[in-house]
């Protein structure tokens, strides 16, 4: 079975996957069809650079990347004078939500940081995602639900494996003051002077 | 990171947290990370946390393709 054949047998195993990335990606049914789409053709035009054909998904996952940030590029040099949502603030301490539930008194009578992660819905968690800028959000995704690796990241973006880790750490940052501020407004935490509005 | 790793101190083991988790830390690091966490109640509360909550985030990501986009798929393979 020669490379195109392989692909052409296996893509419908990996198309959940793919459409789930594209999702967060474009957080549209309709526009993460069509980047599924332009990936697999896309693909199918550059198969003879997959090395190692049973590695394809992750292979696909990184050309997704790079072909939505691409056309994210062109669009924005397009409305060059509409303003883009740059990083946030790069002064803007660290949140965690493990220092803001952690009590360490409690010892052994109660665990608040499982408690509030038994309580966190998936819906509040896709909220917050959503949320993020769009840099954070791809950098979270990829790590965290397609498990890629900094430097595939790093590639993908065609950025250094530098910019990735500060993506992240922002972009961890800016999901778990997200969240607090989810909780603090259906009142499963209370809201104090470190409320995360800050 | 280049410096030789030693016994680590709780601020290092934060720092080095998500680096850790995400299967980024060198074997040497990695190992110092996991001696830490084996003696730090405070550390290992908070990277349990941490690993909770990855695996909850990394639980969000399933999304079902529709019949429709299978076809679109098949059709692209099968025309290429």
């Amino acid at each position: 079975m020669d490379k195109r054949e392989y692909f052409a047998a296996n893509i419908g195993a990996h198309l959940d996957r793919l459409f789930g990335a594209a999702m967060r990606l474009t957080r549209n049914r309709a526009d993460a069809e069509d980047l599924v789409a332009e990936t697999v053709t896309h693909g199918l035009s550059k198969i003879d650079a997959l090395r190692e054909p049973e590695k394809m998904l992750g292979w696909l996952l990184r050309m997704m990347t790079n072909l939505y940030i691409s056309e994210k590029r062109k669009a924005r040099e397009k409305h060059a004078h509409e303003s883009y949502r740059e990083e946030a603030d790069s002064d803007e301490p660290a949140f965690s939500l493990f220092e803001r539930l952690h009590q360490p008194f409690l010892l052994w009578w109660g665990n608040p940081e499982q408690e509030f992660l038994n309580k966190l819905l998936g819906e509040d968690i896709e909220a917050a995602l959503n949320e993020l800028p769009e840099q954070f959000r791809v950098a979270v995704m990829l790590t965290e639900i397609e498990g890629l690796s900094y430097q595939e990241i790093a590639d993908s973006l065609n950025v250094p494996v530098g910019t990735v880790r500060s993506r992240l750490a922002r972009g961890r940052s800016l999901l778990q003051k997200l969240l607090w501020r989810q909780a603090s407004e259906r009142g499963l935490v209370e809201a104090d002077e470190g409320s995360g509005d800050d | 990171m280049t410096d030789e790793p030693k016994e680590l101190r709780c601020e290092d083991a934060i720092r080095l947290l998500f680096d850790f988790l995400d299967g980024e830390l060198d074997h040497d690091h990695g190992e110092a990370m996991d001696d830490h966490l084996n003696t730090c109640r405070a550390c290992y509360s908070r990277a349990e946390f941490e690993k909770g909550l990855k695996e909850r985030i990394k639980q969000t990501g399933g999304a079902t393709a529709s019949d429709s986009l299978h076809d679109r798929i098949k059709k692209i393979t099968n025309d290429y």
